[in-house]
């Protein structure tokens, strides 16, 4: 398959992040141009850094008065869940990918795109589908910040308020269709939703941040799933593990 | 904080730890054979990750929780249908418009 064919291959299948990253990009450029940040500062946020609950959430502490420390720190904590979408990534790119061009492809890492990545069939990624994925998620990224940036009085306010269900909306769609007659996939889902509504709901753990609720609910129910696929698989390599001490 | 220069570094300062975390694993662990062990449990993490991404923040993603519900109720049917997804979110955002 030639690079611009798996490019735009990838590109379809991002059209659901972009038809929710524009609204959101849009109620980012609204929020960072009312609390009088410059424009520079706001598409700085979209373009290089590039991870929208911080860059909500860096804007507003930049407002506040908060100091660089405390709201790097605070991204530190909202993003370091990438890191376990980035392993799992890891392990469907081929080896042969160039160092630079993996560089890039780690760049687009987002809840969204990687949703999208990795509910795909094939067991290795074509890492010009990723790419084309993760540019036009990027592409939407942007041009709905700097629509917000630059007009975002002129945007309806019922429609905008409409849009934010469409990235969970996409979430169901990515996630509904595979756990069709998928026992352990149904329960490592369902035990996710329970754990991070425990977490968002009980007192005991209100002050969590999002990102490390999102981390703790999926190490907790992925770790469960694991070791669920583990038992599973057990009757038939049992001979092997007699005798034999546990990796991990 | 006021001053535009330090509000650049700082966003290049969150720029470089949003970074870190997306391109480490994905440098050392590329083409590393790893224990099945480790193997199961990233094969969950996609759902896992979607799980705890959908709930429960989609019911608080529009103005009221009515809504949000209607919205949950149409994606879940759409997608139970094996819909399109932007046919799902498409759907979803005019439940949710028409409800509100």
């Amino acid at each position: 398959m030639n690079r611009r064919h798996s490019f735009l291959k990838g590109a379809k299948l991002g059209i659901p992040i972009a038809i929710g990253y524009i609204p959101i990009g849009i109620a980012f450029g609204v929020l960072a141009s009312s609390t009088g940040i410059q424009t520079g500062i706001g598409v700085a946020l979209s373009s290089i850094l590039y991870a929208g609950a911080s860059q909500f959430v860096g804007v507003g502490m930049m407002a506040a008065g908060a100091s660089t420390l405390e709201i790097v720190a605070t991204t530190l904590i909202l993003n370091f869940r990438h890191f376990i979408m980035s392993s799992s990534l890891s392990q469907r790119l081929p080896a042969t990918i160039g160092k630079r061009f993996l560089a890039v492809l780690a760049f687009g890492v987002t809840d969204e795109s990687f949703a999208v990545a990795s509910v795909q069939p094939q067991p290795i990624f074509e890492p010009w589908n990723l790419f084309g994925l993760n540019t036009i998620a990027y592409l939407a990224w942007n041009a709905g910040t700097l629509i917000g940036l630059l007009l975002g009085d002129a945007i309806p306010g019922a429609l905008a308020a409409s849009m934010g269900i469409a990235l969970y909306a996409m979430f169901i769609g990515l996630l509904v269709p595979g756990l069709k007659g998928n026992l352990p996939m149904v329960t490592v889902a369902l035990l996710a939703i329970t754990i991070s509504s425990l977490i968002y709901y009980l007192p005991l753990f209100s002050g969590l941040a999002s990102g490390w609720r999102i981390l703790a609910a999926t190490l907790l129910a992925a770790g469960a799933g694991g070791k669920l696929l583990e038992k599973i698989s057990l009757p038939e390599n049992n001979s092997s593990r007699e005798g034999g001490h546990k990796r991990d | 904080m006021t001053d535009p220069l330090q509000q650049f570094i700082t966003v290049l300062l969150m720029a470089v730890v949003t970074y870190l975390p997306r391109l480490v694993p994905m440098t050392l662990l590329r083409g590393r054979k790893l224990s099945s062990g480790l193997q199961n449990f990233l094969k969950c993490v996609p759902f896992a990750v979607l799980g705890a991404l959908i709930f429960p923040e989609i019911l608080y993603s529009t103005t009221s929780v009515s809504s949000a519900a209607v919205g949950l109720a149409v994606a879940l049917a759409l997608s139970l249908l094996r819909l399109n997804v932007v046919l799902v979110v498409l759907g979803s955002i005019l439940a949710v418009f028409f409800s509100a």
